[in-house]
């Protein structure tokens, strides 16, 4: 091959797959942006004005859901990782050989359709289902007691369907410990807490991260869990936005709902990244 | 080994037994109100054991449509964005390049963007573009948000490459062209077939942005998402308990022969 065409392949190759991603995916946020700036109906179009007044009415009107949707990620977030870090580290430390067996089947789950499976949640939780029903009619539990539509109902079902992507990072990270650090710890008579508190937490924490990443955008993003197992008093910011979209086709305000969902999701990730040493969560996210 | 054990290993592997007890408890009631003799379509409480849902899996023929759009859909975007994402991911590994960090950003962007966004944006596209909204169109979609987790994976893959393989071809005669489809792309064949499983499941699964951009199609996801309000009837359970088992069988076969061979 001729040093020019060698020049020239690695172009060749991504252009396809590059012109996609421009057109389907940078090109339609440049639109949303412009859209939430223009004023007008469906029916008779939209024109461009610069009409900022429509990010401070969507603040205004959604403030609420859209302060709840970063509140339930976070304390989904932080319920992932409380619930994960065992479930990583026995794995990790303790499954032997087995461990490709155990996390599959912490996949297995997820082999099933999202919406079936939080679906499926709520048949499980249901008011005078076969979970609450027997507690009822034993009197273990009052007859007003409900989960469904609490917002226990919605954060739980955030942390049971996000939860493969807080285990397998902080599992990889944990995975990786060189076993020989922690013995050679424990011979410099570092009690089992503190062996595990100052060496296998901090290089765990990449992992955590990375898990944190995973799920925290996501998760505050997410409109099924709050719209299957929630109510009018859990509406999360997906839901606004999806109904503004899809239900009243008010495409301005939902354009800026949408770019100040991303832009308030963006500042945190990159907060967190700054707040963490940038180069460890970059070095962690291009894995 | 013991010294390196925190504390006693069976809480803990209690703890973990009891975490797959709860993710597995809804695909169970799932799988098994499959099976549940209900009359019509509510299918909330349990009223025996039959096998009538299986034979009738098809009787409704939207929900029949939905699971042949969706199947259709992931088909196509398992190919093109497997052959879209595995080029680039080939550059990525491979060449070092002006633009690459680009390249590199705009995937990590599209992997850490929320669904919510990349559907609401494309779909303010279609809209402002006057696109019909269809069966194209969530492909466009699908296909879109599935290269740059085929990419990623192939990019591992070249990554990790042994050079000298290829450059013992080429001493032997090859020409590049030879030595790529004799020597290094059997190689990458298994990170292409990840790739490509990946986006299979992606898409299939898909509800976020198949939402924003199918319009009036309807997707097995979207059925499902339209139904909830008046009851899941039995065949949906049974769609998925089916679905889950061919994921399941194919997840174990392909570990199964991925496993390296014990020398006889």
């Amino acid at each position: 091959m001729s040093r020019g065409k060698r020049l020239l392949a690695p172009y060749f190759l991504i252009l396809p797959g590059g012109v996609w991603l421009l057109l389907f995916f940078i090109v339609p946020m440049i639109t949303m942006l412009s859209l939430s700036l223009q004023q007008g109906d469906v029916v008779s179009g939209y024109v461009f004005t610069g009409h900022w007044q429509t990010y401070v009415d969507a603040i205004v009107d959604y403030k609420t859901q859209l302060i709840r949707s970063l509140i339930y990620g976070a304390i989904a977030t932080i319920l992932l990782i409380v619930v994960a870090f065992p479930v990583a580290y026995w794995i990790a430390f303790y499954a032997g050989r087995r461990k490709a067996t155990f996390l599959f089947l912490l996949l297995l789950p997820f082999f099933v359709s999202f919406v079936l499976r939080t679906i499926s949640w709520r048949q499980i939780l249901t008011d005078e289902g076969f979970l609450l029903g027997p507690l009822k009619d034993a009197g273990l539990l009052s007859a007003g007691f409900h989960i469904l539509g609490t917002p226990a109902a919605v954060i739980g079902g955030l942390v049971y369907n996000f939860l493969p992507f807080m285990v397998l990072p902080v599992y990889v990270a944990l995975e990786r410990i060189d076993p020989r650090v922690v013995e050679a710890a424990r011979d410099l008579y570092a009690t089992p807490l503190t062996a595990f508190r100052k060496v296998i937490l901090p290089l765990a924490l990449p992992g955590v991260f990375a898990g944190v990443l995973m799920t925290f955008v996501p998760a505050s993003s997410d409109y099924v869990n709050s719209a299957v197992l929630g109510s009018s008093s859990t509406t999360m910011i997906g839901q606004v936005i999806q109904a503004q979209y899809l239900t009243s086709s008010n495409y301005p305000t939902a354009s800026a709902l949408s770019f100040l969902l991303m832009a308030v999701l963006l500042i945190g990730v990159f907060a967190y990244a700054r707040a963490l040493g940038t180069e460890d969560v970059m070095k962690v996210a291009a894995r | 080994m013991s010294r390196f054990r925190v504390s006693g290993g069976g809480v803990l592997r209690a703890y973990t037994w009891l975490i797959i007890a709860w993710l597995a408890l809804p695909v169970l009631v799932m799988i098994l109100f499959g099976f549940n003799d209900t009359p019509g379509r509510y299918n909330q409480s349990w009223q025996g054991f039959t096998f009538k849902w299986y034979g009738r899996l098809f009787e409704l023929n939207d929900l029949t449509k939905a699971l042949w759009v969706s199947l259709g859909v992931a088909v196509v975007t398992m190919l093109v964005a497997g052959a879209l994402g595995t080029a680039i991911g080939y550059a990525l590994g491979r060449y070092r390049f002006r633009g690459s960090g680009t390249v590199n950003l705009v995937l990590f962007a599209t992997m850490s963007s929320p669904e919510l966004v990349m559907g609401a944006s494309l779909l303010t596209l279609f809209v402002s573009t006057g696109v019909g909204l269809g069966v194209v169109t969530i492909a466009i979609a699908h296909i879109m948000f599935s290269i740059s987790f085929v990419a990623v994976v192939v990019r591992a893959r070249v990554l990790t490459l042994d050079r000298s393989v290829e450059e013992a071809a080429a001493d032997l005669g090859a020409n590049p062209w030879t030595t790529f489809w004799k020597i290094t792309f059997p190689i990458i064949l298994p990170a292409v077939f990840s790739g490509m499983m990946l986006a299979f499941a992606l898409s299939i699964d898909d509800f976020v942005v198949t939402n924003f951009t199918a319009g009036t199609t309807t997707t097995f996801p979207l059925w499902i998402w339209g139904a909830t309000r008046i009851g899941l009837p039995p065949q949906v359970n049974v769609m998925g308990t089916l679905i889950f088992a061919v994921g399941v069988l194919i997840a174990v076969v392909s570990s199964v022969r991925a496993r390296p061979r014990r020398a006889a």
